[in-house]
């Protein structure tokens, strides 16, 4: 059994698992039934000055048949006194200590009600604060949010005041919906934050009634752009993660978060650079006790291969990212399909035909059917044969170059 | 006759009762998101009416079922009925690309929940074409003829169906067992083609109560599309007697919701083709506790689809291979038993025919409440002969769009299938039709170029 233990920033935890700051981390209650069903952390709902949520609330995106493939809200921070936040953040820590208890705060950007909330706060015993500094919708109107997220200036002032008065480690949570995500991570960090997460919502109009005209949710008629989140926005989060990763700007752990719902998603965050991961949409979709099978498979895989710790996942595939002008432009792969697993479907055929570079022929085999075949002077290795194929294993993308001197384009330009 | 078990008035509940639900909506969905989508299909293939199967199940998807329904009836105009009667696992199903590795898509089953939905709502899904002023009369309004005039009546065409039965639908209507195929369905099958303009006289036997000069001098083109005929004698005696059905006339009773009479407990069918099973599977919701199938040869020569049998069988219908009907034994004039003879087979030289031969001295007796017969059905040339129509003991001569040897006229369906060439089924006798409708079209064309007068068959 390897060590699932992390450390993000300074914040221990004994798995990677933490529960973002959402529904899911509403109260007491919830974050004690998490903990027990194994969550390694919870980031508690955003505490700030309550506020009056709208009824209907959240939005599905569903893809042929899979729900919740896509998923948004336009639910705001709690809508509960602080009071009764912080008497249970306490009640939870004590019947929990091993796990972590994060709190999540949004304020007016004033310094004096930034400071006043982490010391009234902190004196529940949290191990750390998150600085909601990414909700898109509603309290962005009201200069919070996603308004201060997509500045780097007011980031960095109001991490600063946060992390003078901060007894524990501060993380700073970072909105997508900015062009380049390096700018405010470096302001969280050149404004003392001990580590920052990503990503928060995504800016969403989750859909329209197609009967009503009304879009979604549905809130007498009317509806508002929400946060989007779920299994479609990972490939978002993760080139986020990676950028900020490898950014010596940048320089403190990432807490990793966007579309988590297994452990493979965990790994693959851990590798880009994550130091633990944050899941909600998940958890909405399918309650707390996902989480068995992410430290299950989570272990077996690390067992699996030979590794003692979880932390030793931190970033192995960073070094791999890299701008487009460093790739290798003299290898070459070419699609290779399994004749005796391919069933015909043709869909390598059609993609190729019509939307790629025509290299598929469809040949007469001698036993009634055609048989799919690559002409491989022609494949440019594109993968999306490899992509459409139904069947598991049966297109391989199969080296050809005779593996020479690799020459990027920024050499190239060079020569 | 026997009087305990079955009754008069048929118990309408379990004849009536599907032989499988249909899928629910949930279900539907389940099943068409998971079809691949494949291009060029080979279940599009596979179908002899060619429906784009994978457009139809992409349109349930996108909750476009009308679309959906209009793939399906547009390349197949008995497609709700296909749905429920094709040997879907000879056809579409037997070729689908995922019954490698799991199991098929249920496509005959998401055909139904399509064409059922347009039909509980009363969708009409085609128009009639613009008039041409021609004329074609189509003897026989089963499958083969509705298809036909369907097509005829979109191309613009003055379509006149003659039935022989009170109403259309031929097979459909009145020979397919009601839990396979209820008349609901078979009937608005013939509506939506009646209602393109289609002129339906039922009840008109083409040269008894119409004359075969007014077809000749009438329309300019002329689809015969009557069928086979009811089965034939089995040649031994006590055929005559009170209890002894042909099964054609047995299914079509119990269909129509006609009293068959009390028909006993013990039920004896001979002969093991798809019509025997009906016949049997029939009896068997007609409460008779005793229903057994009398074959002259063995399961391995029996023209019952496999899924047929299997359903007889899971029905309580027993079967008794390698015997041979000999005599039927009344009691008065009412049948009381069979007498049969033991066979075995004898294979021809190539071993590609099962002779039946009679054992001596096997001879035994079965009692019996009622006997149907289910032997074949017998082929109708009076037509034929009275237009000048080469035939082949009654099976039509036809070319591959279905012309027969005289101008004008073509033929489609049962009445020009031939035993050995592909199988009797709807489907294929819808596709004749089509054929049949496209190749009266171009003769129709070609006919205006050469100034054929109007309402006249050449030749």
């Amino acid at each position: 059994m390897a060590d699932l233990s992390v450390n993000v920033g300074g914040i221990r935890s004994p798995n990677p698992f933490w529960l973002a700051s959402a529904p899911p981390t509403n109260s007491g209650y919830q974050v004690m039934r998490a903990f027990e069903a194994g969550w390694g952390g919870a980031v508690w709902k955003t505490l700030g000055d309550p506020i009056v949520n709208v009824s209907s609330r959240f939005g599905g995106l569903h893809v042929e048949g899979v729900r919740m493939v896509g998923f948004n809200n336009i639910e705001l921070i709690t809508d509960r006194p602080l009071e009764d936040n912080l008497r249970e953040m306490r009640e939870v820590k004590r019947a929990f200590p091993d796990r972590a208890v994060i709190a999540s705060l949004m304020v007016d950007n004033v310094k004096e009600v930034w400071q006043e909330i982490v010391k009234r706060v902190q004196d529940v015993g949290v191990d750390g604060f998150e600085l909601n500094f990414g909700c898109p919708h509603g309290m962005s109107e009201r200069g919070m949010g996603s308004a201060v997220g997509q500045s780097p200036e007011f980031l960095q002032l109001a991490t600063e005041w946060v992390v003078e008065v901060a007894e524990v480690p501060v993380i700073v949570k970072l909105t997508p919906n900015i062009t380049d995500i390096r700018y405010t991570a470096r302001a969280a960090a050149q404004g003392g934050a001990h580590a920052v997460s990503m990503i928060n919502t995504i800016n969403s109009l989750i859909g329209v009634d197609l009967n009503t005209w009304t879009p979604i949710p549905n809130v007498d008629g009317l509806s508002a752009h929400g946060g989007y989140c779920g299994p479609a926005v990972k490939p978002i989060a993760l080139n986020m993660v990676a950028d900020c990763a490898r950014d010596p700007l940048v320089g403190i752990p990432i807490s990793g978060i966007g579309g988590v719902s297994t452990w493979q998603d965990a790994v693959e965050y851990m590798l880009l650079g994550a130091s633990g991961v944050q899941v909600c949409t998940a958890v909405m979709h399918h309650g707390f006790r996902i989480v068995e099978d992410m430290i299950d498979g989570l272990n077996q895989y690390l067992d699996g291969r030979g590794l003692s710790s979880a932390m030793d996942l931190v970033g192995k595939a960073v070094g791999r990212v890299v701008n487009w002008g460093d790739l290798n432009l003299e290898y070459k792969v070419v699609a290779r399909i399994d004749q005796d697993k391919c069933i015909h479907c043709n869909k390598c055929y059609i993609a190729c035909e019509d939307a790629a570079h025509q290299c598929i022929d469809r040949v007469a085999d001698g036993s009634g059917q055609l048989a799919l075949v690559v002409d491989e002077e022609e494949c440019v290795g594109c993968n999306l044969c490899a992509i459409v194929c139904p069947v598991e294993d049966c297109i391989e993308m199969a080296r050809v170059d005779a593996g020479g001197q690799a020459l990027s384009w920024r050499e190239r330009q060079a020569l | 006759m026997s009087k305990s078990g079955a009754t008069e008035s048929p118990p309408a509940h379990r004849l009536d009762q599907s032989v499988h639900r249909p899928l629910t909506k949930a279900e539907v969905l389940t099943e068409a998101q998971r079809c691949l989508y494949c291009y060029d299909a080979p279940c599009v293939t596979a179908c002899p009416t060619h429906i784009d199967v994978p457009s139809f199940i992409r349109k349930i998807t996108t909750d476009n079922v009308t679309g959906s329904a209009r793939v399906i009836m547009d390349a197949n105009p008995l497609g709700a009925s296909c749905a429920r009667v094709c040997p879907t696992d000879d056809l579409c199903e037997g070729a689908c690309v995922l019954g490698k590795d799991a199991s098929p898509i249920r496509i005959g089953d998401l055909q139904r929940y399509a064409t059922d939905w347009v039909r509980e709502r009363d969708i009409d899904l085609f128009s009639p074409g613009t008039l041409t002023g021609k004329r074609v009369a189509i003897v026989g309004g089963g499958p083969a003829g509705l298809a036909a005039a369907r097509e005829l009546a979109r191309a613009g065409h003055e379509v006149t169906i003659y039935e022989a039965n009170e109403q259309l639908g031929g097979l459909n209507t009145f020979g397919i067992v009601p839990f396979r195929l209820s008349r609901d369905v078979a009937l608005w099958e013939a509506e939506q083609v009646v209602k393109l303009g289609v002129a339906a006289h039922t009840g008109v036997q083409v040269g008894k109560d119409l004359s075969i000069e007014s077809l000749t001098n009438n329309f300019d083109a002329l689809v015969l599309a009557f069928g086979m005929g009811g089965v034939p004698p089995l040649k031994i005696p006590g055929e005559d007697l009170q209890g002894v059905w042909d099964a054609i006339d047995f299914i079509a009773k119990v269909k129509s919701g006609q009293s068959v009479g009390a028909i006993g407990d013990r039920v004896i069918v001979i002969g093991a083709g798809n019509t025997a099973i009906d016949a049997a599977t029939c009896s068997r919701r007609l409460d008779a506790q005793n229903v057994a199938i009398y074959y002259r040869r063995t399961a391995n020569e029996m023209t019952a689809y496999p899924f047929e049998y299997d359903f007889a069988k899971q029905e309580g219908v027993e079967f008794r291979w390698l015997c041979a009907p000999m005599r039927i034994l009344g009691e008065g004039n009412r049948v009381r038993a069979v007498e049969f003879v033991k066979t075995r087979i004898e294979l021809s030289d190539n071993s590609k025919h099962a002779f039946p031969i009679p054992v001596p001295g096997t001879e035994f007796t079965v009692e019996a409440d009622t006997v149907i017969r289910a032997t074949g059905q017998s082929r109708l040339s009076g037509l034929l002969d009275a237009l000048h129509i080469d035939h082949d003991d009654g099976v039509v001569r036809v070319d591959q769009q279905m012309r027969t040897n005289r101008q004008g006229v073509f033929a489609a369906g049962d009445c020009s299938f031939r035993r050995g060439v592909g199988d009797a089924m709807v489907v294929a006798a819808a596709e004749q039709g089509k054929i049949a409708a496209a190749a009266v079209h171009r003769h129709l064309l070609a006919a205006d170029e050469s100034g054929q007068r109007r309402g006249e068959l050449r030749g």
